[in-house]
């Protein structure tokens, strides 16, 4: 080997440990570049192909009863390529085992059975016959978590009338790969299933024989999917038909969406910290050794190395810093990529996973990550070819201070010497103490803008299921009633309470811009479910007007007073302008509320409800159950405490082990920051605190000196690091909110206090570890020696 | 006469695995109070390492040093830094000034941790650097920066001042300077003052020059008439 590559490989091994500190830093950044990557192209991916291979629609709508010979007009339409046509309905299932009501969606399978698209893809089993008419496909994770087999039957009351309906197969579909229940916030496998099964069986039980109610088209490749739509309602309107979306209001494909962005701006946005940390780290370590090694570079020089062979020695010595950090993070970064994708295929209810580990992925990552070591040891490296021989085998000049404003200040204040040589320290080298801060600061950063959602949720969930939602149930009706209906719903066993309210699908315009949502009427004595204000009191709604989301008055441009049009959707379809009386503050949807007399005389109807929320006692609730049951005009139901309990699990599941990943990152990148200062700090000081040794100053007392630099940067480092995490946790709050759900931006003070501490003790261990060093130094050498 | 260091056969023995070192070989020594000692003798002859053994920086292998009553050789590392703390004061070749610290601010880094010690800028006033008060070391000369080093060990008002080389950095007009202040704090403050040299020409400002060679006393000679810093040239 080289002369020269000897001292490369020993120079490696003597600064492992600081090495190894800035290849975790690294490691971290390439991990999270290969897993993001890695993930969003196998889900991608997956997606695509599932999408494909069963045929997920482009476009789709609902009417209320349309002929079936109306498919041929739609096929008719310029741009469309396949038409399915089906009936879907709600049922209330009796499952065994579980006594509460479950709810599932039928799916009608053409008479063919064979569906064109939105082919379930089966798991297990066979579809049912064209023939049987209580045989039943069901999603594949209703199944699993009903404990269901091919074989196995269950009770499912449709439009009244109660079936015994025999599982004979199960599958995964395209349409449902997220699925989740009416009213119901998060998906509940148990209680909310999706069940195929023939036409005729649905069609007789919901009396739409010879119809449909619900239509999917697949287009060609160069329709314009926008005059399909608009061609779609215009057919469709005669028939009770609500107004056509495409994938990207289809709820299963908007949160896989939304899902996939957030994964893509997780691999933009962090590496680059963890990168740009690295590189600083590198060009610190660098910058020391090549200040220590000054007389070796003159002595390489004078014996005829070229600047161009030094220059590529010590950016070797980078390369292996970087290359260490790549494969660490690469074979970090492999398996839990693949452990992550397998994770969402399970949770995506995909059927299959096509993992996607491209050479791209490593050479992306890998070449960041050498890149980030390279930058960083750059300016260290250009210094070499600057100095000359004879320069640089004659010892440096000594470092010149001044006073400075810090220095009066430290002298007002009466600071002993040590400080002194703190302050010092920080305000000569103000850039690299600037770094070192912003490294912590960034740790802390990161723990708060991971940490925060779990603050955020607490206050959605306060407000969302203890301030607005104190029902304990809420029962869909299968068709709007008359507030006669509360009466009966008083009834039933158990129900303390009952108030009704009416959703109404319906366009809200504001000259060119639009949004579909459902507007709640409700009245005005409704205290169960509540709408409240920012200050979380009742809003008590107008007599007329309509109060509508801060989201959806950003979407329309609207403030209070503007006047919307409401194009009702359903039932008897009319256009009306409303005022805007009010805009609130809502996590859940974008909603519109009325009061629903205003509503109703809007619609010039009598005043109907179809939902009904209720407080009940609970030690009644198997009664109500077996109520709810057998009641025919029931459509469905929620049960908020299943909710709020699901909601809680689901977090606290999530919550301990994201709290420890992010805690180690952010530890990472301190011991990172820190360890490498304060190696570098004692290199430059060694001589100097073993002549404070000899001059009688305890470990302690030098050790404060060298601590003390670092952990006053820590503290400073801190609280930029908290503002720093509030500012990054707004632009995920605003990245992540979407129509389905807005996440408050609530940082609490435990988090604040978590982070702090965790950033405080990594660093105070970090130093206190390298402190020890002052025990071992060598007292005699410096009485003899110069720098 | 008192002694402030006494020694019984102390020796040093560097063991580097393969071969021993003998840097002492037993050495007796007696050095008084009030007295000022040069050490001389050519490098390598354990000059340097029986001072460092009597400052509280390195143990002996075999044999006994004491301060007045205190017994260095049997003293652990916190006890010594306690010593060199509240006894000691070093004067370095190279001086070994804190580069962040001024002239003032380096002797306060010793006077703030002392009982009893005198005003930085009266310590400074002895080594005639009263001017140069808030200089930085690297806005001083060789020199001064020595200077600057005597006034900190000094300003404690140490019982004994060991100054390994003072002036091996310095040229000899610079090193008489320093050789000045020297000797005006042993003759003001009484204090003991030992000097290691290998200048031979410094052995003339001593009241005892005691000689070194592979590690043994080779001789001690009394100087019945000791000459002026400025006296001396090299």
């Amino acid at each position: 080997m080289q002369a020269f590559n000897k001292k490369l490989v020993r120079d490696f091994w003597r600064l492992w440990a600081q090495s190894l500190a800035i290849a975790l830093v690294l490691a971290c950044g390439v991990m999270i570049l290969v897993i993001a990557i890695g993930v969003e192209r196998s889900l991608t991916e997956t997606q695509s192909a599932f999408y494909e291979r069963n045929r997920f629609a482009d476009i789709f709508a609902s009417a209320t009863r349309a002929p079936n010979n109306l498919k041929r007009e739609i096929e008719q339409i310029s741009g469309v390529s396949v038409v399915e046509t089906r009936i879907t309905q709600f049922a209330i299932l009796g499952l065994e085992g579980i006594t509460e009501p479950a709810v599932a969606r039928l799916v009608s399978l053409p008479p063919s059975g064979e569906p064109l698209l939105n082919v379930p893809n089966l798991t297990a089993g066979r579809m049912p016959t064209p023939e049987a008419t209580k045989e039943v496909v069901v999603n594949e994770t209703f199944a699993l978590a009903n404990d269901f087999q091919p074989g196995d039957s269950f009770y499912a009351t449709l439009n009244g009338q109660k079936q015994l309906l025999t599982i004979t197969g199960t599958a995964l579909s395209p349409e449902f790969i997220y699925l989740i229940g009416p009213g119901a916030m998060m998906p509940d496998d148990q209680r909310f299933g999706v069940i195929w099964m023939g036409y005729d069986p649905l069609a007789s039980a919901f009396d739409l024989g010879g119809a449909f109610n619900d239509v999917s088209l697949r287009l060609t490749r160069d329709a314009n999917p926008q005059i399909v739509q608009d061609e779609l309602e215009k057919l469709l309107v005669p028939y009770g038909g609500t107004s056509p979306y495409g994938r990207d209001l289809q709820s299963s494909h908007m949160f896989l969406d939304s899902e996939l962005t957030q994964l893509r701006a997780m691999g933009k946005s962090i590496p680059p910290l963890f990168f740009v940390i690295s590189a600083f780290l590198v060009n610190m370590v660098l910058g020391r050794l090549i200040s220590l090694e000054r007389e070796q570079i003159g002595l390489f020089k004078a014996v005829g190395y070229s600047d161009l062979a030094i220059s590529w020695h010590y950016v070797k010595l980078a390369i292996g810093i970087g290359l260490f950090g790549v494969i660490l993070g690469w074979a970090i970064g492999v398996s839990a990529g693949y452990a992550l994708a397998t994770y969402y295929t399970v949770f995506f209810h995909f059927p299959y996973l096509i993992y996607v580990n491209s050479p791209d992925t490593y050479a992306i990552s890998g070449l960041a990550g050498i890149a980030a070591a390279v930058i960083g040891a750059m300016r260290s490296v250009l210094k070499t070819t600057k100095l000359s021989p004879a320069v640089a085998m004659s010892p440096p000049a000594p470092t010149r201070f001044k006073q400075n404003i810090f220095d009066k200040l430290g002298h007002m204040l009466g600071a002993r010497q040590p400080v002194m040589m703190i302050i010092r320290s920080i305000t000569r080298w103000p850039m690299r103490a600037s770094l070192t801060a912003l490294g912590i600061s960034m740790s802390v950063a990161t723990m708060i803008a991971s940490l925060f959602m779990f603050d955020s949720v607490d206050v959605l969930m306060e407000s969302a299921f203890f301030q607005s939602n104190r029902q304990q149930v809420t029962l869909s009706l299968a068709q709007p009633q008359s507030r006669a209906v509360l009466a009966d719903v008083e009834n039933l066993s158990g129900v303390l309470r009952a108030e009704g309210m009416r959703t109404v699908a319906a366009k809200l315009s504001n000259g060119h811009l639009s949004r579909l949502v459902g507007v709640e009427g409700r009245d005005p004595g409704m205290d169960l479910s509540r709408v409240l204000d920012a200050r979380n009191s009742k809003i008590v709604f107008p007599e007329q007007g309509v109060v509508i989301s801060d989201r959806l008055a950003n979407h329309l441009d609207a403030v209070i007073g503007d006047e919307l049009e409401m194009e009702v959707l359903q039932g008897q379809r009319g256009t009306y302008r409303v005022a805007v009386t009010g805009i609130i503050q809502k996590y859940f949807g974008i909603g519109a509320y009325m009061d629903l007399d205003f509503l109703s005389a809007l619609l010039q109807q009598q005043p109907l409800v179809n939902a009904v929320n209720v407080s009940i006692d609970a030690t009644r609730i198997e009664e109500l159950y077996s109520d709810v049951k057998s009641a025919p005009n029931i459509g469905g139901i929620v049960r908020w405490d299943q909710i709020r309990q699901g909601f809680s699990d689901t977090i606290a599941e999530s919550s301990s082990v994201t709290t420890t990943i992010y805690s180690l990152i952010a530890s990472l990148i301190v011991v990172g920051v820190v360890y490498n200062s304060a190696r570098i700090l004692l290199s430059e000081r060694a001589r100097e605190l073993a002549s404070l040794r000899i001059l009688g100053f305890t470990r302690s007392e030098v050790s404060f000196i060298l601590m003390g630099e670092l952990i006053f940067l820590t503290i400073v480092a801190i609280p930029i690091g908290f503002m720093i995490g509030y500012a990054l946790a707004g632009l995920i709050v605003s990245s992540f909110s979407s129509d389905m759900f807005t996440l408050p931006l609530h940082v609490s003070r435990g988090t604040y206090g978590y982070a702090g501490i965790v950033a405080f003790t990594a660093s105070t261990a970090s130093a206190l570890l390298v402190s020890r060093r002052v025990n071992r130094l060598d007292l005699v050498a410096v009485m003899k020696t110069r720098e | 006469m008192k002694s402030v260091f006494h020694t019984e056969g102390i020796t040093k023995v560097y063991d580097t695995g393969e071969v021993q070192v003998f840097a002492l070989r037993g050495v007796d020594l007696d050095i008084y109070a009030g007295e000022m000692t040069v050490l001389l003798g050519a490098s390598g002859s354990g000059k340097s390492t029986l001072l460092n053994i009597l400052g509280g920086l390195d143990r002996a292998t075999e044999g006994r040093a004491y301060f007045k009553e205190l017994e260095l050789t049997a003293m652990k590392e916190r006890k010594l830094t306690v010593y060199r703390r509240d006894h000691v004061g070093f004067v370095f070749q190279f001086y070994n000034l804190v580069p962040s610290l001024t002239a003032r601010e380096n002797v306060a880094l010793v006077t703030e941790i002392s009982p009893n010690p005198m005003r930085p800028e009266e310590a400074l006033a002895m080594v005639g650097l009263e001017k140069r008060i808030d200089h930085f070391p690297a806005e001083l000369s060789g020199g001064e920066q020595q200077r600057v080093a005597i006034a900190r060990a000094i300003a404690k008002r140490p019982e004994v001042l060991l100054c390994d080389e003072p002036t091996g950095a310095l040229d000899s007009k610079t090193g008489v300077k320093v050789l000045e202040a020297l000797t005006r704090i042993n003759q003001e403050l009484g204090t003991s003052t030992v000097v290691i040299t290998h200048n031979a020409a410094i052995q003339n400002m001593a009241h005892r020059v005691i000689f070194f060679a592979d590690g043994r006393i080779t001789d001690v000679k009394v100087n019945d008439t000791r000459l002026l810093p400025h006296e001396i040239e090299w």
